[in-house]
């Protein structure tokens, strides 16, 4: 039966196809092969879409992997009364009432049946003796809402959503261009996205490649910071690239920065929030200039700052509120470790059993990176920058304002407002890219001219003006090392547009920025060859990265207030009459720097009130 | 003068090019690994006897172990760069691509034979869709215990590039692949293909190939229990390997 059953189908579906004279089903982009776009690929394949699937690296390489904590979905399984409702307004309160509520309310209702969708893809997730899901505690909110594996737990929704992407792609339904990188969207004479140009990093070849619609899942910023919790990939250079081509960027000013990272050379590695989840506890010295060993100091002489000052939520209040007492604590107190800049991040206390079970692929990087056991020695930590609440402007559909180009994941701006509540970036991921894939399918059936038709005019002009760049750059012959000027970058905005705003600094940061963009124009390429050349590549980004950066920068230095990351302390309170609403950059062409309008935030559902987490709400 | 670290990096401009070794001195940091060293290199492009050089061509990511990009052989080792703590190395550190891999420039090889036997195999789970069909399949914890180290494998391919029956003449298919059939053949969903995945780890380049050299288990980043993944597994293919035979 089997055997003639398959083959019956396939037929079937076959003459189906062609009575409906569907010549070929829509052929959709997706740039990015993180947890947003391969969730917008699996939606796509399964509606009957062809996918082309771009990126710089092995999809199953990309940065969702780093992600350890875990997703949040209002299971209430722990018989504590939660609900989407409750996870919607933690949501909105801990973004500070920025993001606009109706998609942010979706994505809360959709939560719980996505962590299901994930459990019979076959995510290892954390159990309870009875083999449900587990859940866990996380920042800024009240009920264990967190369903994890291990501590692990983006590898793990990576991989479930690559094994489904791969099983589409040996269908034939998905091809993948890994190791090119995107360079622009084509954008034809009517303002419509008709495809992207893409350069392979192997052959450097540059190419234009035509769909009916193109989905950007691009991911972070964090090299625009030089060291962040985020991966080498992550350089926003692709967002930039499409803010220069005339995509609006939302809410660049709010950058997260991590409380819990461990400081390195090469980057910041993240020490997850679920450490704190599972009780670990943040302390100093209560005495300036302590210098005895953590284990000689009694707990009468430990500082344990946050649980004293914000009784409620303790160790696990939001991260922008943690970065800051940390930060109050280290350089205004002065009372670091050893006079560093670090606090201990405690889990001592806690059995091993219990570690090994809940945590172990985290304490296990610590002791790789450090050298110490976090089991027997408290860890040493300092806030990182993590993550972009700010990206592409897109609508409640994840359209961006140009015609046929979408947007999801951390690259665009529409889920987490002024401030991300831990656990809800695997979640926004995912959801945007389930969004996304639909709507971009729908897009591409109902445009009424195809990209078939389109004049390959569009197609080759853009073909010019990419490979004239890269003729440019490598002709270039300055004394500017690509490499330096992006150290400079990453101080200067670590420096200046991370927890402490001033507007002095900040207007100082986007003359620097100018500089840096003159001093770019005088670079050398020391690698001039044509074959697999990272650092030419690099040096494309480099340019889209200090681009964005004034983005950022202006954006910060524009808004007189203090809301979730966003914290400027001459403006110490958050300003709703003025400044309740979202800041949108275009790019001015001619004068080759941003733009900003600003449109009001949805509120439709929740009155804003006072984000206060000494107390419960 | 201050402290120095020293580090000899082969170098391949390209897959048809002659090999040859550059050497390089860098300021000793804290906490300095051998990406960190790479990314010095990269600001300063100066070989040790003050020769301008162009910046070293590798493949990483997340620098935290857990992408699997940037493994390659230090000193003589394969495991991954982002966790090569310098104080930890013998120096001069050597530092040369995976051997058993086309290399694409310097350090950076093709790795996506590992993606394609993932495909051979059928590693994952077959859903019916993503429409909301309510939970998934009951697993006790002791299950998930055991499921869990395997869904760590990050394909870095230091299994493969150790293992000795891993080359062309065998096509052996490797631990990662097989690591990975268990895991989904243990699930009780990802059951349903358990047979065609035994299937696919018969013959040539399959199972069989395993010397039992246990170099894998020995160089897995992730500790992945990969002998007794093989061993596991063996047995399973085996019994189909009757079970086909006599039905057959």
């Amino acid at each position: 039966m089997r055997v003639f059953n398959y083959p019956l189908t396939k037929l079937l579906n076959y003459q189906i196809l062609r009575k409906g004279q569907m010549a070929a089903p829509p052929n959709i982009i997706v740039v990015g092969g993180g947890l947003a776009g391969l969730a917008a690929v699996i939606k796509i394949a399964e509606a009957g879409g062809h996918v082309d699937l771009f990126s710089i690296v092995p999809v199953k390489r990309s940065h969702s992997v780093c992600a350890q904590g875990g997703i949040n979905a209002a299971k209430n399984l722990k018989g504590e009364g939660d609900t989407t409702w409750q996870h919607f307004d933690d949501s909105i309160y801990g973004g500070d009432f920025l993001a606009n509520q109706t998609p942010v309310k979706a994505m809360c209702e959709a939560a719980p049946a996505i962590i299901d969708l994930l459990d019979r893809m076959g995510v290892t997730f954390n159990r309870t003796p009875e083999g449900l899901l587990d859940f866990r505690r996380f920042g800024g909110t009240l009920y264990h809402r967190t369903a994890f594996a291990g501590a692990t737990t983006g590898q793990q929704l990576l991989y479930a959503l690559d094994e489904q992407v791969r099983r589409y792609e040996s269908e034939g339904r998905v091809t993948k261009y890994e190791h090119w990188e995107f360079l622009s969207a084509v954008i034809d004479n009517t303002q419509t996205g008709r495809g992207i140009c893409a350069m392979d990093l192997r052959t450097m070849e540059v190419r234009t490649f035509p769909a009916d619609a193109v989905i950007l899942a691009t991911g972070g910023i964090g090299a625009i910071f030089g060291k962040s919790t985020n991966s080498v990939v992550c350089t926003g250079s692709a967002q930039s690239a499409l803010y220069q081509q005339g995509c609006c960027y939302a809410n660049g000013e709010f950058i997260q920065v991590h409380p819990t990272s461990i400081p390195g050379e090469d980057k910041l590695r993240l020490m997850s929030e679920s450490a704190r989840g599972e009780g670990g506890r943040v302390w100093v010295p209560k005495n300036k200039g302590d210098k005895r060993e953590w284990k000689s100091i009694p707990a009468a002489e430990r500082w344990y700052f946050l649980e004293e000052w914000y009784p409620k939520y303790g160790n696990l209040v939001p991260r922008d509120v943690a970065t800051r007492a940390i930060h109050k604590v280290v350089y205004e107190y002065e009372l670091g470790i050893d006079g560093q800049p670090m606090v201990y991040l405690d889990l001592t206390h806690i059995d091993r059993e219990t570690l090994d079970r809940k945590l172990e692929g985290i304490l296990e990087i610590y002791e790789k990176f450090v050298g110490d056991d976090p089991h027997v020695v408290p860890m040493k930590i300092f806030p990182g920058m993590h993550y972009t609440m700010g990206g592409l402007w897109i609508d409640f559909n994840q359209a961006t304002n140009i015609k046929g180009i979408y947007a999801a994941g951390e690259c665009e701006y529409n889920y987490h407002g002024a401030n991300r509540l831990g656990a809800n970036s695997l979640l926004s991921c995912i959801y945007g890219g389930f969004v996304a894939g639909p709507q971009a399918m729908q897009y591409a059936k109902n445009n009424a001219k195809s990209t078939a038709a389109v004049s390959s005019a569009a197609f080759d002009s853009e073909r010019k003006r990419q490979e004239d760049i890269n003729i440019k750059l490598i002709n270039s012959s300055g004394t500017e090392n690509p490499f330096r000027i992006w150290r400079e970058l990453g101080e200067l905005m670590t420096k200046n547009v991370t927890v402490l705003r001033y507007n002095k600094n900040l207007k100082d940061t986007d003359a620097k920025l100018v500089e840096l963009l003159e001093r770019f124009s005088h670079i050398n390429l020391g690698d001039k060859s044509m074959w697999a050349n990272t650092s030419f590549a690099f040096t494309r980004q480099l340019y889209n990265m200090l681009q964005l950066s004034r983005v950022i920068a202006q954006g910060a230095a524009m808004r007189d207030e203090s809301r979730g990351a966003h914290y400027k302390p001459d403006f110490p309170e958050r300003d709703d009459k003025n400044w309740l609403k979202t800041t949108k950059a275009k790019f001015a062409a001619d004068a080759d720097e941003p733009r900003f309008e600003f449109e009001p935030v949805d509120i439709s559902l929740l009155p804003p009130r006072p984000r206060r987490y000494d107390m419960a709400k | 003068m201050a402290k120095t670290v020293v580090l000899k990096i082969k170098r391949q401009v390209n897959p048809d090019a002659e090999p040859r070794w550059e050497e390089f001195e860098l300021t000793w940091k804290s906490g300095m690994n051998v990406i960190s060293a790479m990314m010095e290199i990269a600001a300063n492009p100066v070989t040790r006897s003050g020769q301008p050089t162009t910046p070293v061509a590798y493949d990483s990511n997340c620098l935290e172990e857990v992408c699997g990009s940037c493994a390659m052989l230090i000193n003589g080792k394969a495991r991954m760069a982002c966790s090569a703590l310098v104080d930890k190395l013998e120096q001069p550190v050597r530092v040369e691509p995976l051997s058993k891999f086309p290399l694409v420039r310097d350090l950076a090889v093709d790795r996506s034979v590992l993606f394609e036997n993932l495909k051979r195999v059928k590693a994952w789970v077959p859903v019916d869709g993503t429409y909301d069909l309510g939970s998934g399949p009951r697993v006790y914890p002791t299950e998930q215990e055991e499921a869990y180290p395997m869904s760590r494998c990050i394909s870095c391919c230091c299994c493969m590039e150790a293992c000795p029956q891993f080359n062309e003449s065998t096509g052996f298919v490797g631990a990662a692949t097989i690591a990975q059939v268990r895991l989904f053949n243990q699930h009780p969903t990802g059951k349903a293909l358990k047979h065609e995945r035994l299937q696919a780890l018969m013959g040539d380049g399959g199972i069989q190939e395993c010397g039992f050299a246990q170099n894998c288990v020995e160089v897995c980043p992730k500790d992945i229990p990969l002998t007794k993944a093989i061993s596991d597994t063996g047995r399973e293919v085996m019994k189909q390997a009757f079970k086909d035979f006599f039905r057959g």
